[in-house]
């Protein structure tokens, strides 16, 4: 009985390793995917050629407070921003060549100064987006009105256009007769105050030019599996296009039983003293081991060549992958169970993996996705298989953060390897 | 007969409202070919299932060497090979590592395993492109590995189905030669076919199978005799010959039967040797000029027409 079992898982793996498609299917095409996917998603960690904001800026003011927001942008790390022409501005965005674009309008140094310490009308900066980049939009705006502030008051308490505004602001408080007394006294204390700083300044030649500034700063740390390890993009694109094409192998492995009973090997098979145990069993095993060697082999291209680790447990690691390996055994199984032909099973089940594996998370990032549907996906194969090859990998988390995904895939393994037993088409057809 | 090798009793097969096979019965011994004719459909291929086991009668018996077969690992197995009407082989796979395979199938490996796979492959003269990929071989290369690959296991019984489909006239020859060799070595062979000479040139008895029932199972010679004649007369009348009084023909002595057909009559007549001058000379007398004067013997297709109504190759 072992000489025909071994034989048969023999025939299997022998069988995947002289078809270039397989092949192809289960090394180069994740690897290909997995790679380009981890170079957008932030590559292995160093975040200076990361892709930034295309920003157009627009400045018809040409005024200190306007040069100097304009400066600030550009200095952000997040941000490319280029010089532009309201028309120009707007074909861009709509084009989709640029995301944002900030219109700083003329006038806006002066309008903004008045805004500033009075009630005036507050001029306003336009800012056109692409529809499609909403949180970009968000982003920017934040940004923007950190650097708008900070220019406006340092040109204020600073620049000579704010001298000058204090001047004329406290000659206007002087002649004014609406102010009731008490707001009229502490806003001249306030205006005086202001100019006296301005000639002590120059006096004691601190030419350096101040304003509001943020009154904090941030310290920013990326929480990783320990303090030397960096996010690595390719960690997570890597599960992801592994999660998809064993899947795509667990197919090949039902279509291959299609096949094999539709050229009549299935009859040479039943007709041999074999129990179905063997039969489906040997399929099975063979299933089990190429998965998880796809797993493995893809890993280490991750590993290798973008310095993808397993930061947790290792231990964890190879259970997780061997649990998954085995829900796809499991999984091919129930395509052979309840496909009739190759060619129209095969379409199916192409679709239903691929809604497995984008519910799973193993394209975009989970959370982008919505409360609601995050809480569905828990009743996903490919979820839980994500979350534990995240787990072991780039969150560097312990072998108890893969009991959990280990147990789950091992009850979608049993349930599916049950349900093909159940359904199995064990007589050929006459 | 020698005690049957292979007993076969009222098996019957449904599916859903479909009769496939309807008490067909049959028995095989040592050293005999026994043809299951029949046309596509008629329920050859799910009577060989059923014999192989891998199909479950509704009901009747299948006995090898008799015992009944009991259950997918019965060791009586063995002594059953089945040669499946597709080619079923691995085409990505060299001929030794499908055979490889097939042997380990029935728990033979190492020496043992590469004796019955030399063996194989001599007898259907494949040794020496053992280790070329299957998807390198002719078709008719193909269905000779397909019959080795069912050999490996020296099984007793041989199941055939239909193991000559879409070959060249030469590989069939082949194919005939190894199954007249495995017959000389006491085997008993099962062969489905649905092409009349394959069955007169191999088979000691034939079964003509129909809508799943066994129309007729006897000797070549025995199927012959249920035909009312043996021989035809057939006359190639020259053009606008067509008037012939056919009932007055038929009135002769000696003339079973007579047919005008696209300028050609057929004759039946029981004694060819002393009917033939006696129908020219009724043809000359009437004034009927003819071309061509064959005979025809009667063969299989006739038989089944006679039985069936229809013709084997149009049913």
């Amino acid at each position: 009985m072992m000489i025909s079992f071994r034989a048969l898982v023999r025939k299997d793996i022998l069988l995947f390793l002289v078809d270039r498609r397989a092949l192809l299917m289960s090394f180069a095409v994740p690897i290909a995917i997995g790679s380009f996917f981890g170079y957008v998603l932030g590559g292995s960690g160093n975040q200076a050629d990361a892709s930034k904001i295309a920003i157009l800026a627009v400045d018809q003011d040409h005024s200190a407070i306007s040069a100097e927001i304009v400066k600030r942008l550009s200095a952000e790390k997040a941000l490319d921003v280029k010089p532009s022409t309201p028309l120009e501005a707007r074909v861009a965005v709509r084009k989709g060549s640029a995301t944002v674009a900030v219109i700083i309008p003329k006038n806006f140094g002066q309008e903004a100064g008045d805004a500033f310490f009075g009630p005036r009308q507050k001029p306003e900066i336009g800012v056109l987006f692409d529809p499609s980049h909403s949180a970009e939009r968000a982003m920017v705006t934040g940004i923007l009105a950190g650097d708008v502030m900070q220019a406006v008051s340092k040109e204020m308490f600073t620049g000579q256009s704010g001298r000058d505004m204090v001047k004329n602001s406290l000659a206007q408080v002087e002649q004014s007769q609406g102010l009731a007394p008490e707001d009229k006294k502490p806003l001249e204390d306030l205006l005086r105050s202001v100019d006296r700083w301005d000639r002590q300044r120059d006096q004691g030649g601190d030419g350096g030019s101040r304003g509001l500034s943020m009154p904090y700063t941030t310290h920013e740390e990326a929480v990783t599996a320990h303090e030397n390890a960096q996010y690595n993009g390719y960690a997570h694109a890597f599960a992801g296009m592994v999660v998809q094409f064993v899947l795509f192998l667990g197919i090949d492995v039902g279509i291959g039983l299609l096949q094999q009973r539709q050229r009549g090997l299935w009859k040479r098979f039943r007709a041999a003293p074999l129990s179905r145990g063997v039969l489906l069993g040997s399929r099975a095993v063979s299933a089990s081991i190429l998965a998880f060697v796809v797993v493995l082999v893809n890993f280490l291209f991750a590993r290798l060549i973008f310095g993808v680790r397993v930061d947790g447990s290792m231990l964890g690691f190879l259970g997780v992958s061997a649990a998954f390996a085995l829900m796809t055994a499991g999984f091919g199984m129930l395509v052979a169970a309840i496909g009739k032909t190759p060619e129209a099973t095969r379409g199916l089940a192409i679709f239903a993996v691929l809604i497995v594996v984008m519910l799973g998370g193993a394209w975009i990032p989970m959370f982008l996705f919505p409360q609601w549907l995050q809480k569905l996906t828990l009743v996903m194969p490919t979820r839980w298989a994500m979350d534990g090859l995240e787990a072991m990998t780039w969150r560097g988390l312990g072998l108890e953060a893969a009991l959990a995904p280990m147990a789950v895939l091992l009850l979608f393994a049993v349930a599916f390897g049950g349900l093909a037993v159940a359904r199995f088409h064990w007589e050929a057809e006459g | 007969m020698e005690k049957a090798i292979l007993q076969v009793d009222s098996l019957k097969k449904s599916y859903g409202t479909l009769v496939a096979v309807n008490g067909v019965s049959l028995s095989a011994g040592a050293g005999e070919i026994v043809g299951l004719l029949g046309p596509n459909g008629a329920g050859k291929t799910t009577t060989v299932s059923m014999i192989a086991g891998l199909l479950r009668p509704d009901s009747g018996s299948v006995q090898i060497e008799g015992r009944p077969l009991a259950s997918d690992t019965d060791p009586i197995k063995r002594r059953i090979g089945l040669v499946p009407q597709d080619l079923a082989l691995f085409d990505e796979l060299t001929a030794q590592a499908n055979l490889q395979l097939f042997a380990a199938l029935y728990d033979l490996d190492g020496a043992a395993a590469q004796r019955a796979m030399d063996a194989a492959l001599d007898l259907v003269g494949l040794a020496d492109r053992a280790q070329e990929r299957v998807k390198n071989y002719s078709g008719g290369m193909k269905r000779r590995l397909n019959l080795a690959a069912a050999l490996l296991h020296d099984p007793q019984i041989l199941l055939l189905d239909e193991p000559t489909v879409g070959v060249d006239p030469q590989s069939r020859n082949a194919i005939f030669d190894n199954l007249e060799v495995l017959k000389s070595r006491g085997k008993t062979l099962v062969y489905t076919t649905h092409y009349m000479e394959e069955a007169e040139r191999l088979c000691d008895r034939v079964i003509i199978i129909d809508h799943g029932q066994v129309v007729a199972n006897d000797t070549l010679q025995g199927l012959y005799r249920l035909l009312p004649v043996t021989n035809l007369l057939a006359v190639e009348l020259d053009n606008g010959q067509d008037a012939i009084q056919l009932n007055e023909l038929q009135a002769l002595a000696g003339v079973r039967s007579a047919k005008l057909e696209a300028g050609t009559l057929r004759v039946g007549v029981q004694d060819l040797a002393t009917e033939t001058p006696r129908v020219l000379q009724w043809l000359v007398e009437r004034g009927h000029l003819y071309r061509n004067v064959a005979s025809e013997r009667a063969d299989l297709e006739t038989v089944f027409l006679t039985l069936t109504g229809r013709s084997l190759r149009d049913a």
